[in-house]
Order: C-alpha cells, then sequence, then structure tokens
C-alpha cells in the first residue's frame, strides 16, 4: 500500500488510505512515527507530527472518500500532505473550530468526532495549510521544522 | 553457569546484562531474533548475537529459547556468605511458587533455614512505596497518564523506543530498592552493626531485576548486594518450608503489598480506578503506542509489566505464571487489611523520601545515524535493498525481518547475499552463464552430424 521514492537526499512516502476501513486505521501514522524515530528526529518533533499524522488518518477514515497520506523528510523539514477525493469541506473556518464535527453517529459511538481533530492538527504543526472545494476533496500540508 | 561477583563487573563496562548467551547450547535458530522487542538479536556465523545497546533485559529470548541458550545471569545462593549478615529480600512472587503453602511465614522462616540472618518482604517495600506513590500522584504536574516504574524492562523499553514518555514515568525507587535500604538500616539498629558487613539478597522472578541492581536506572548505585533467581532457590527453600516454628511471626506486608506480584496488583493498591494494567511485553508496547499518540491522556495510571499475569509470569520463576497467579490471590484472602493508623508503615514512609534521585535518559539506539542528513540517505538506501529483498521475514539471514536486514547492509553489518532468496537467485544466475559458457567451449574435434552450431 506504501509507495516511496527518494531523490537526493529526499524520503517521500505515499500511504492510501481506505474511507471507513477501521481495520487498518491508524497504520500509516503508526509507520510514519517508526521511520521518523528511525531517522533520528528529535522526540517531540516525532510526537506532534505522530500525533498530527493521525489525526489526519482517521480524518480521511471517517470522513473522505479515501485518500492518500504523504510523507516528504529532507533535512529541514518534515511535511505531511493529507489528499482526498471528497467531499470537500463546505466551512472551513467552522470546521477548525474545537468542537465542530459532522462525523456520523456510527463514528461518534466510537469515540471519534468530538471535534477536535483538525485544531489539534494545526497546534501540533509549524506551518499548516487546508483547501478545500465541496464535490472535489480536501487538501491539508502540515509542516514541521527540524 | 557463568558466576560473577557483581562489584568488579559493572565499573568495566557500559552495559551490563543479566541476559548471555551460552554460545556452546545456541543452535543458531531464528526463535529468539524473532521474539525480541527491541531487534536486539542477530544469528552471525550461526550463533546468536545480543546487541548490548539494545537489549533491555526483558527476558523474552529466554523464554523461547528451546534449547536453553540463553541464560540469566544471577548470583549462586552461596554468595550470601560473602557478608557476615545476610537478609533475604523474597520478591512476592515467590509466594506464588508453593502447593499448599500455609502461610506466607513459612516461606519467609525457610528463608532463614537456608542461612539468612533476616527476612525483610519486598511486598512490605510496595506498601512504603505505594503510600509514598498516592502522595507523588496528587502532587503530579506533569503529563498523564503517569506510567508505572515498578517494572525495569519496561523502564528500558521507554528509554529505546519510547524516548519521550520518560517524563510520564513516576519517579519512585522499586520496593526492592526500599526494602533493601529499610531492612539494612533496621537490622544495623537492632544489632549495631555497621552496614558494611551486611549483604541484602533479593529473591528473584526476572533478569531485569537483576541487572537493574548491578546497573540501577535512575538511582547511582542500589542497596541491593546480590539477586539469587527464585528457580535456583525453589529446591532448597522447598526443603526448608515448615522446618522452623518457634520464631514469632516474620510476615508484615499488607495484602495490596503482596499483591504487587500480579499484573494489575499495583495499581489495586494505589486505589485509582482511572488505570490501566497491561502485562506481556508485546501488549505494553501496543498500549506505549497509543500513549504516545496522545491517545490515553485522560487515563490516571499505566501499569505496564513484561511478564504475562505480571511478576509470577517471570522467566526465573518455576510455576506457571497463571497457577501462582491464584496462589497468590487465594494467599492474601484472608490477610490484614492496611488501615490509615497502620504503626508499621506510617513514620517510616512519612520521614523517607522515596522519589527516583537520577535522572531516566533517553537510549536513542534504533536511529539510523547522528546525522540526520546520512540518515535520510541510509533510510533510501534500506529501502532500495528491501525491495529487492523477498519480504518473507523468514529470519534464515539471521537478522528479524527483511527490514531489519536491510537496516543491517547500510549498517555494514551484513550483505545482500546473507538471504538465501537472494543467494539462490545468485545462484542460478551463475548456474546459467556456467551452461552457457560450457556450450561455448571449443570440444577441439570435429562437430557430429546434427550439431547446430
Amino acid at each position: 500500500m506504501a509507495s516511496k521514492q527518494g531523490n537526493g537526499g529526499n524520503i517521500r512516502q505515499r500511504y492510501y488510505i481506505e474511507a471507513g476501513n477501521f481495520a487498518t486505521a491508524g497504520e500509516a501514522a503508526s509507520n510514519i512515527k517508526k521511520l521518523l524515530k528511525q531517522l533520528g528526529v528529535d522526540g517531540a518533533t516525532v510526537r506532534r507530527a505522530a500525533i498530527a499524522a493521525y489525526e489526519a488518518e482517521m480524518n480521511l477514515v471517517i470522513h473522505s472518500l479515501g485518500g492518500s497520506l504523504e510523507l516528504i523528510v529532507n533535512p529541514e523539514l518534515i511535511t505531511i500532505i493529507a489528499e482526498d477525493q471528497g467531499p470537500g469541506i463546505e466551512d472551513i473556518e467552522k470546521a477548525m473550530q474545537e468542537g465542530f464535527s459532522t462525523a456520523s453517529e456510527h463514528a461518534r459511538e466510537l469515540g471519534f468526532g468530538a471535534g477536535m481533530g483538525l485544531p489539534n492538527i494545526k497546534r501540533c504543526s509549524d506551518e499548516f495549510d487546508i483547501q478545500s472545494e465541496v464535490g472535489k476533496g480536501t487538501r491539508l500540508e502540515i509542516t514541521f521544522i527540524l | 553457569m557463568r558466576r560473577f561477583d557483581g562489584k568488579k563487573v559493572i565499573s568495566l563496562r557500559k552495559y551490563y546484562h543479566s541476559v548471555t548467551l551460552k554460545r556452546e547450547k545456541c543452535m543458531g535458530c531464528t526463535n529468539c531474533i524473532k521474539r525480541c522487542p527491541t531487534e536486539a538479536i542477530r544469528v552471525r556465523e550461526g550463533k546468536a548475537r545480543i546487541i548490548p545497546e539494545r537489549c533491555i533485559d526483558c527476558g523474552e529470548c529466554i523464554r523461547v529459547c528451546p534449547y536453553h541458550a540463553k541464560v540469566a545471569v544471577t548470583d549462586p545462593l552461596d554468595s550470601i556468605h560473602r557478608f557476615k549478615y545476610k537478609i533475604a529480600l523474597p520478591a512476592p512472587s515467590l509466594y506464588g511458587q508453593f502447593k499448599n503453602l500455609k502461610s506466607i511465614d513459612s516461606v519467609l522462616k525457610g528463608l532463614l533455614g537456608l542461612g539468612f540472618d533476616d527476612v525483610f518482604e519486598v511486598a512490605r517495600g510496595a506498601d512504603y512505596i505505594t503510600e509514598f506513590s498516592k502522595k507523588q500522584i496528587r502532587q503530579w504536574k506533569g503529563p498523564w497518564p503517569l506510567i508505572s516504574s515498578a517494572c525495569p524492562a519496561i523502564i528500558r523499553l521507554i528509554q529505546v523506543r519510547f524516548p519521550e514518555l520518560i517524563e510520564n514515568i513516576l519517579p519512585v525507587v522499586s520496593p526492592m530498592e526500599c526494602a533493601a535500604q529499610i531492612a539494612k538500616r533496621e537490622f544495623c539498629r537492632k544489632h549495631g552493626v555497621d552496614e558494611d558487613e551486611v549483604g541484602a539478597f533479593f529473591i528473584t522472578p526476572c533478569a531485569a531485576k537483576v541487572t537493574s541492581i548491578k546497573n540501577p536506572i535512575g538511582d547511582e548505585k542500589s542497596a541491593v548486594d546480590g539477586a539469587i533467581s527464585i528457580l535456583e532457590i525453589y529446591g532448597p527453600l522447598a526443603a526448608s518450608l515448615n522446618k522452623i516454628e518457634s520464631k514469632p511471626d516474620l510476615q508484615k506486608a499488607t495484602l495490596l503489598g503482596v499483591g504487587w506480584a500480579n499484573s494489575g496488583g499495583e495499581s489495586h493498591a494505589l486505589g485509582t480506578d482511572n488505570y490501566l494494567a497491561v502485562n506481556g511485553i508485546h501488549n505494553v508496547i501496543h498500549v506505549l503506542e497509543q500513549i504516545e499518540n496522545g491517545k490515553l491522556s485522560d487515563l490516571e495510571f499505566f501499569e505496564g509489566l513484561a511478564c504475562v499475569g505480571g511478576c509470577v509470569g517471570g522467566p526465573l520463576v518455576f510455576e506457571n505464571s497463571f497457577v501462582a497467579q491464584i496462589r497468590i490471590k487465594k494467599l492474601v484472602r484472608g490477610m490484614r487489611v492496611p488501615d490509615k493508623t497502620d504503626k508499621n508503615l506510617d513514620p517510616v514512609y512519612e520521614n523517607f523520601d522515596w522519589s527516583l534521585k537520577g535522572k531516566i535518559y533517553p537510549k536513542p539506539v534504533m536511529k539510523l545515524d547522528e546525522d540526520l542528513s546520512v540518515a535520510i540517505k541510509k533510510m533510501e538506501e534500506m529501502d532500495r535493498i528491501y525491495k529487492r529483498l523477498p519480504g518473507l521475514d523468514c529470519g534464515s539471514c539471521g537478522s528479524p525481518s527483511c527490514r531489519t536486514l536491510a537496516e543491517d547492509i547500510v549498517q555494514g553489518d551484513a550483505t545482500e547475499l546473507d538471504c538465501i532468496f537472494e543467494l539462490r537467485e545468485r545462484v542460478q544466475e551463475l548456474a546459467r552463464e556456467m551452461i552457457e559458457l560450457s556450450e561455448k567451449i571449443p570440444t577441439g574435434r570435429e562437430r557430429e552430424k546434427g550439431d547446430k552450431r
């Protein structure tokens, strides 16, 4: 499920995330964490990146129609890009508010959908960019400075 | 079994480990390399090799080795005679070893029969540590959940694999340390002897504790002078049970202290409902992953024990973990319940500070390189190699998985041809080439009819 290619001091790894598949949910974030630890990235940054990756992955599983999580590491930056094929976020400002969630009853029963995902990702990151279009999809770019 | 005289060895070695390999018994199989939670074992030249920086002395390899090539170095029973006065510090898990045990007192008196001058229950140490920990938890300002510091293998696992969780560790000394300190102090006061003349010996269910005596986590020097495995003392002690009747009762620990032998015992003693007790090192790893992901910050206390069932499941015990667990439960039934006015406990725990003085440092030994850009290059190379490997994780190369083989190649500790599948492919290639070449060898005589060349 993962593909990885490097070009000159650059780790790129892409994980494809299936919508609604809780059996594999969290695996990509766990791999990202392992990889960053092995690279020797400092513990605090690994932890922030791992939390952000986990939240982004869960968002893809719960809210999206499926997408991917991509990790890019170079000696200066860690970038995590979460991209999906829809449905897109209607009101980004609202989605960024703590406690706001559009999660289904099913997801809430499982303990997700507390409306902390996106705000938590933002809090963990050094730079955070979100773009979304209804009917098209959402793209998160989460950056950590090394 | 290889023995050693503790103090001399530590000063010479950076990494002391109780878990060691008996080379002549090792068959070079893949059992231990597959089971090791820190990928600390490789098979090279037909024998296992433990990477000392990575080993956390959990003893998983001791348990899994079918040839008994993995052993824990402990002190022999007769080594207690190095000291003029000897005190036994029995781990509570010792009580679960004997069938039809009349009382804990018969174990304690049995120990006296083996040449010890005094016994002090580690379970009583656990009582003091419980009270001290309650206070620490009330005043805790650090991140939640607090992680128990009772199991030294788990602490070392955190140092190696979860360095970010070091600040969650409850900074208190172990019941064993606490027991050793009080036992020595009480003994010296009572008999008017010098502390140098008194040796305290832990009766241990595991190798991890032995290592933390020789090489304490956080603290600079252990008050414990040696460790005798439950397996070693089991025979003589079984014969010595119920021999001494006359002495007054020695048993002082509460049921809560004794309960520490089982998984969940510490949490139960602390009296919190908001806890999670997990046993078995691979299970503990899964939960530590979750704590690291910030998923369990609403939890107050996490008790992770490396062995299945808790300390009763240690690699150096005689009895089956599940049988011993039930025995401990039966033993504590009907034991005295501690109360706030406990005269034995209060003055001591009020006056002593059982907090861990030294710092627990991270041991990031899993990383590829000190320099991030070099590490990135190594990882790229690792990835290229990994793609060529079969992905079966068979372990025949001597590394636990294809991924670790790729890592070992990058680190210069293995070659691609250590993979038997790669080797087979190369041999086949060579064979093909040889056939091709052999067909080109001029025979030096006329070609026969029908020969197409």
